[in-house]
């Protein structure tokens, strides 16, 4: 027998008494280290303003987070990394050549309204970057359409898919030369867009990732790119251009991912990624905007509560 | 390829122990039996204070269908009969007897063939329960209503959860007595086939059973993945068999008894050798300074199985995934596989946050629920809700917050909900 001191002071606790040392931390900056490729090669491609717009956003979103969870007496949880992304992808989305307060009001929307608001971080309905987006575009529908050429300053030009829906496919031929030209421009992100949406390679290869480490599944993203690549096709257009235009890899690989505003079963997440992918083209295609994968996302995400629901996977054994 | 199941999670094995021979634990000067070590009604008491009990000898019994008698672990004198710290929590009445250090026990071998249609009976008396952890009485669990039919005895020596090895040791040092445990099984509910289901954890045990049953037709060694619940009864049916028992249901709606390889060699021992229940293989392990695989007497104090190797800071019974936190003046019961100390090191002080909605839970589940949603209702105590969720289904094996990134306490709130539900279902 011990002496008694010892054997005294136990503690006491339910089962299970060991944990796999994830942590929500764990995971957010795995998803900020995959966007990073994506980022800088947006900065390479417009330059300084573009840093000064990523580091504006980030810095407004954590410190909206930090502030008013301090001024609402809330737990503090501006260091869990979910403000830095959504500070990241916010500046990702908008237009390389905005103006500074556009992020910066952009990210107090998304952390103030789409997400504290709704009760903070598992509790929002909306992905908050996507959500700023749409209010961005509402309330600066100039500054949110000039899209700077990259290397370029001062000079600006359209999107793909902008010429695409205005000129028609001729008009986007005559831009890019040839269609291998078009398609390597796209794939490699040498064209005009979003600040961190041109290149789908290096968001290809950080989505890649993210699901290599397993922070994310294969089926939001193939469901999303495959049925936009289907749909487009049925449309009668070029589907690879589809798919490798607008914001489709950034949203089927970090937008429509996101935990809090995706389903949680795994049938869910299927039609969910399906949903996002019919719905950018049906916006495409019979919409007067010309890109989608804003809006399509933001419609599936009202849809989640339901396709959970619906989705529920029958326990072992249920008849 | 091994066979699985879907879900489920690989932690970090620690086996420690797993080299390390079975011993024989010091016989311990004073035991205390708790005079209910199963599933179903308690024993009473059948010895006073102060009477002398042989070793081996029955001194607690029930009438009830349902129970399982107790036996002294030693030979010796009753000091108390008396309420005593039991692994449940809740103090219950116990046998404490002191030794007097003699050793020839009351059993005799048998040396006649056994009737098969004793065997139920002396299973019973010799106090058998399911070693694997959960305790329900073999005897019964064999003795089968007239419209269910087993065609196939599953024999569980999966041992999933991490650091414990007493049943891998106990598979290779007793192997040919636990396949005559499993015939006499086998024999008893009258089946047609039996699958013994080691995990690839344990290719030394795999490898032994396949050469002892190399002439055997009708029993077959099924080696299952690695992974963490892989012993859970209905998922090991569903991996070996590929049948599913049905929600509430029994593994005899489908044909088949699991029992745990510890069980079929207490079997062997009370056949063959007229052998009571009076001690078991348990592992002791973690922050300990004598980690390995005791033959432990019933009744052993947690204290005196442990030797200090730094600070200890919590003490199981059981493995890290579902074993129970307890004190060091409980007795060693006969479903205790294991005790495990962890240090400071293990000890998780962080709180929780919200659910960020991952669906790791749901990914991992080997019932397929969803643990995330069911988590959320307890948390607030919308306990009818859960209902709806299939919280019965739940077997609290754990995954769910082994995975949280959150930290949540997902099975700990199950586990209060179906509590509350059991409380408000009774009248009032």
């Amino acid at each position: 027998m011990q002496s008694q001191n010892e054997l005294q002071r136990l503690v006491c606790s339910s089962s299970p008494h060991v944990r796999s040392g994830i942590t929500i931390k764990k995971i957010m900056f795995a998803v900020v280290f995959s966007l990073l490729p994506a980022a800088g090669y947006g900065v390479y491609l417009f330059g300084m303003h573009a840093l000064l717009l990523i580091l504006s956003s980030i810095g407004m979103a954590v410190l909206t987070e930090f502030g008013l969870q301090k001024i609402f007496r809330m737990k503090v949880t501006a260091s869990d990394g979910s403000a830095i992304i959504t500070g990241l992808l916010l500046a990702m989305i908008i237009p390389p050549s905005a103006p500074l307060y556009v992020p910066i009001i952009g990210s107090f929307f998304a952390i103030a309204i789409v997400k504290l608001a709704f009760g903070g971080l598992g509790s929002n309905i909306f992905n908050p970057a996507l959500a700023a987006r749409a209010f961005l575009v509402a309330s600066f529908p100039v500054a949110m359409t000039i899209w700077a050429r990259p290397h370029v300053d001062g000079i600006t030009g359209a999107t793909p898919l902008g010429m695409l829906s205005e000129s028609g496919m001729s008009a986007v031929l005559d831009h890019f030369k040839t269609k291998i030209a078009m398609y390597s421009a796209m794939f490699f992100g040498n064209t005009s867009g979003s600040l961190g949406e041109t290149s789908a390679l290096l968001l290809l290869v950080g989505g890649l990732f993210l699901i290599a480490i397993r922070v994310i599944s294969w089926r939001i993203p193939a469901m999303f790119i495959g049925s936009v690549y289907l749909c487009s096709f049925l449309f009668g257009k070029d589907p690879l251009m589809a798919v490798l235009s607008g914001g489709v890899f950034l949203g089927a690989f970090f937008m429509a991912t996101d935990y809090v505003s995706s389903p949680t079963t795994t049938i869910g997440q299927i039609i969910f990624g399906l949903g996002c992918g019919m719905l950018t083209v049906l916006i495409r295609e019979l919409a007067s905007y010309p890109e989608g994968v804003m809006f399509a996302i933001l419609l599936m995400n009202c849809a989640v509560p339901l396709i959970d629901r619906f989705t529920k996977p029958k326990t072992l054994g249920q008849k | 390829m091994y066979k699985t199941f879907r879900g489920g999670i690989h932690p970090k094995e620690c086996k420690i122990t797993e080299k390390s021979a079975i011993v024989d634990h010091e016989i311990p000067k004073v035991v205390c039996i708790p005079l209910i070590q199963h599933i179903g009604a308690p024993c009473d008491p059948i010895v006073k204070v102060g009477d002398k009990v042989k070793f081996g000898q029955k001194i607690g019994d029930s009438k009830s269908v349902v129970s399982a008698p107790v036996h002294a672990s030693i030979s010796g004198i009753v000091k108390a009969i008396e309420p005593r710290s039991y692994h449940l929590g809740k103090k219950i009445m116990a046998v404490i007897i002191e030794g007097d250090g003699k050793k020839e026990p009351v059993w005799k071998e048998k040396k006649s063939k056994v009737d098969p249609d004793e065997i139920i009976k002396i299973i019973r008396e010799a106090g058998i329960v399911g070693l694997g952890g959960a305790m329900f009485p073999t005897h019964v669990k064999l003795s089968l209503p007239k419209d269910k039919k087993i065609d196939t005895v599953i024999l569980n020596g999966c041992e999933c959860e991490p650091y414990v090895t007493a049943d891998h040791r106990l598979m290779l040092e007793k192997t040919d007595e636990i396949i005559s445990g499993m015939r006499l099984i086998i024999q008893t509910v009258g089946a047609e086939k039996g699958i013994v289901a080691i995990e690839s954890n344990k290719k030394d045990a795999i490898m032994i059973f396949r050469e002892r049953l190399k002439k055997e037709k009708n029993i077959t060694v099924i080696g299952v993945k690695t992974k963490y619940p892989q012993g859970a009864e209905k998922n090991l049916i569903n991996a070996v068999c590929k049948r599913i028992v049905p929600m509430g249901g029994l593994p005899m709606d489908v044909g088949v008894l699991v029992d745990n390889v510890a069980t079929a060699f207490a079997v062997h021992e009370a056949i063959l050798l007229g052998k009571p229940l009076i001690e078991r293989i348990c592992t002791v392990t973690g922050e300990v300074g004598n980690p390995g695989n005791y033959r432990v007497r019933i009744g052993t104090m947690f204290s005196d199985l442990y030797k200090a190797s730094g600070q200890a800071a919590k003490v199981l019974a059981g493995g890290p995934m579902m074993g129970l936190a307890q004190r060091w003046d409980v007795p060693v019961i006969k479903g205790n596989n294991a005790v495990l100390v962890l240090g400071k090191d293990m000890i998780d002080t962080s709180g929780y946050s919200t659910c960020i909605k991952c669906g790791r839970c749901v990914e991992v589940c080997p019932m397929r629920l969803m643990p995330n949603v069911l988590s959320v209702l307890g948390e607030k105590e919308r306990f009818q809700k859960m209902d709806s969720f299939h919280i019965s289904n739940c077997v609290e094996c754990g995954c769910c917050t082994y995975v949280c990134p959150a930290n949540r306490p997902i099975v700990q709130f199950i586990k209060l909900g179906k509590q509350m539900i059991r409380k408000n279902a009774k009248p009032k």
